[in-house]
């Protein structure tokens, strides 16, 4: 029985998945001790509403998937580069410009409805892969930093995106940008009689599979694992043959490939979901970090903490009826993320605690050793 | 000329927020801790010190009310900083995830508080600390103009803690061994000095300055909060870069971007780039493109420090 423990807590997977389960934990309780220091008679009511409220209707199930959807999809591009060693931190302006190029393709364009989302989300995808061929050759060729250029083009993203919607296809009552044609919305393949009153669509299809394509792609091809490897130990990898700079440009390309795809289907999804001017990132960027952290940038995992996050999110806004903000869930989402910073530290914590049950079986096991032997002694 | 000393006025406010943040980030990365959490830092120094003016306004205005103003957000934003120090430096966790969790973090939390307290997002405060005209200095003719008539102290508190600054790194003990923190560890370790306790300085002098930066950047500008600095602790980072983490290049490089800044918000009025017809959106992508541009120019003459970002147990070789 010992013996299965210490296995189980000894494999790196199982210690991921609980220090995730531990900052997600901790993550809740601060933000639950928040709540309590500003509303303590509503507090406990209105942290219910958020952990509750994604099952409470059909509805709100299907909110919560549609919120997943561009989540898990930039879960998986930030989760991917840091499986191979990149830090792709540039997935607000990635995903900006994506949502961009899908608004005007969606609005501008006549073409049949069977095609025209398809093209949209198809050039939103390219554009956001264009969006991270300046950090990636920077960080490939030329050794400079990719969180720092990441950043940068995050910003020159967003404020390029607000001229161009006002330069193309703007409207000034809605301070944002013109709806998309009817012909440009994802379809929706019978989700919204399943889930009636929600937005969710086909999309969610596409972010599974592209988790699916990036498992296979990690873990059962050897360029995967030339990836993985580089994100390893580089100096090894690059002693073994392995072209470390294409590797770079790969990475950076698929990761932002993903991130413009996660932008055009999020704009693609509904007739009234049109791209705000505004000098702030969405929110759904700043949850893809704390997404593939908390997925330990493992495909599936993210597909699972992206869901997670998507049903706070949806709790979160039920919670309002109890006079919290929605931006509590932010609130609790980045003391995760704070806590999944330590992560290392919790693994380390239950690395040693499964070296001490392994010690004590194995002293178990010795002494059990001794006594047989000193029985075959007496023989 | 009256469009010159506007011009050169408003820059002075866009500016001295860029150069204190930048500054406080310089403090954090010469001693090796890399620290992207400015923005939220500067939120939270902000909200800290603009819901004190607001609970205060009634009782209090003008210079006193904003010197303690300015006090709480350097408190505050020190206060703000020791989650990324206890991250970084006790916890050895990475840099990039604990100071994007400050960035996530603080602005919730401004909203949070503000929805809470006085039921909306924005925060609303009396803005009485315009200077109308310093007596003597405001009659030199043209500098007096610009630097004495409607002004701020924080602007020239801004430009006494640059001084300060450039003094402490370069000229002492403290800044020194800071900076062999941020180069070689290993070094000042073999000779006793307190590793953790120099990065711990470097990010509280960090969030001090960002906190300070946070309201500095509020209350030239509006008489409001609304829970954002708009990117001007990203923008800060870019100043700290461009700056090549020395005081003396980010003085200048602050001063340049806040001009950029200027004429994004307000080249309809200057008579010359309303001809040009550029909208504002593109002055603010320049600070960033021209900041790429240089990280490539000085990829091999970067002075970054040798140990930014990483980690130190003590006694490591």
């Amino acid at each position: 029985m010992k013996g299965k423990l210490t296995n189980v807590v000894g494999s790196s997977g199982v210690q991921s998945f609980l220090a995730s389960l531990l900052s997600i934990f901790c993550g809740l309780l601060v933000g639950l001790i928040i709540m309590f220091i500003f509303n303590p008679a509503n507090a406990f009511a209105g942290f219910v509403d958020m952990i509750t409220g994604g099952f409470s209707s059909m509805t709100y199930l299907g909110q919560v998937l549609y919120t997943a959807t561009p989540l898990i999809l930039l879960g998986l591009s930030v989760g991917f580069s840091f499986q191979t060693g990149v830090f792709n931190i540039g997935v607000g302006g990635q995903f900006t410009v994506g949502g961009l190029t899908a608004v005007l393709v969606g609005g501008l364009i006549d073409l049949p409805s069977s095609i025209h989302w398809l093209v949209a989300m198809l050039a939103a995808a390219l554009v956001g892969m264009l969006w991270a061929v300046i950090p990636g050759v920077m960080k490939a060729y030329f050794k400079v930093n990719e969180i720092i250029t990441c950043i940068m083009m995050n910003y020159v993203g967003m404020y390029l995106t607000n001229q161009l919607v006002k330069d193309l296809h703007y409207d000034r009552t809605l301070v944002a940008s013109k709806y998309i044609k009817k012909s440009a919305l994802m379809p929706k393949l019978g989700f919204d009689k399943i889930f009636e009153g929600s937005s969710v669509n086909s999309g969610l299809y596409i972010a599974i599979i592209v988790a699916i394509i990036i498992y296979i792609i990690l873990y059962k091809t050897s360029f995967g694992y030339g990836l993985r490897s580089c994100g390893f130990n580089l100096d090894a990898s690059k002693y073994a043959g392995i072209n470390e700079k294409k590797n770079v440009m790969y990475v950076m390309l698929i990761a932002g490939l993903i991130a413009g795809l996660a932008g055009g289907i999020l704009y693609l999804s509904a007739l009234t979901k049109n791209l705000k001017i505004q000098e702030t990132f969405l929110n759904e960027t700043n949850y893809a970090i704390p997404i593939a952290l908390l997925g330990t940038s493992h495909p599936i995992g993210v597909v699972f903490s992206g869901l997670f996050i998507a049903y706070i999110t949806v709790g979160g806004t039920l919670m309002q009826g109890k006079g919290f903000p929605v931006e509590t869930v932010n609130m609790i989402t980045a003391v995760i993320i704070y806590f999944a910073a330590f992560s290392l530290v919790f693994k380390q914590a239950l690395g040693k605690m499964s070296l001490a049950l392994a010690h004590k079986a194995g002293m178990d096991n010795n002494a059990n050793a001794e006594v047989k032997s000193s029985k075959g002694g007496e023989k | 000329m009256q469009v010159f000393t506007f011009i050169l006025r408003q820059m002075f406010n866009f500016s001295i927020p860029l150069l204190l943040v930048a500054l406080g980030g310089m403090f954090s990365v010469r001693s090796g801790i890399t620290n992207i959490g400015l923005e939220g830092m500067m939120v939270f120094g902000a909200l800290v010190s603009i819901t004190f003016l607001r609970f205060t306004q009634d009782v209090m205005s003008g210079q006193l009310q904003l010197l303690l103003a300015v006090l709480i957000a350097t408190a505050s934003g020190v206060v703000f900083s020791l989650l990324h120090a206890f991250a970084s430096v006790n916890l050895k966790a990475n840099q990039i995830i604990s100071g994007q969790a400050l960035n996530t973090f603080a602005p919730a939390f401004s909203i949070f508080v503000a929805r809470i307290l006085f039921g909306e997002q924005i925060i609303l405060f009396k803005n009485t600390f315009v200077i109308e005209k310093v007596p003597v200095l405001g009659d030199i003719p043209v500098l007096g103009d610009i630097l004495f008539t409607k002004a701020y102290f924080t602007t020239y508190l801004g430009i006494a803690i640059y001084f300060v600054c450039a003094f402490v790194l370069n000229k002492t003990r403290f800044g020194l061994r800071l900076r062999a923190c941020g180069e070689y560890p290993q070094a000042p370790d073999s000779v006793g000095v307190n590793v953790y306790k120099y990065r711990y300085a470097g990010v509280m002098i960090s969030g001090a300055l960002s906190g300070l930066g946070g309201l500095v950047f509020v209350v030239p500008n509006s008489t409001n909060f609304n829970s954002t600095v708009a990117g001007y602790g990203f923008l800060a980072m870019a100043v700290m870069i461009f700056g090549q983490w020395t005081p003396i290049r980010i003085f200048f490089s602050s001063f340049f971007f806040g001009l950029m800044m200027t004429f994004a918000a307000t080249y309809s009025g200057i008579p010359f780039l309303a001809t040009l017809g550029i909208p504002s959106n593109y002055y603010k992508m320049l600070p960033y493109i021209v900041t790429i541009i240089a990280l490539f120019f000085t990829r091999n003459s970067s002075r970054a420090p040798k140990s930014e970002g990483k980690p130190f147990e003590k006694g490591m070789r």
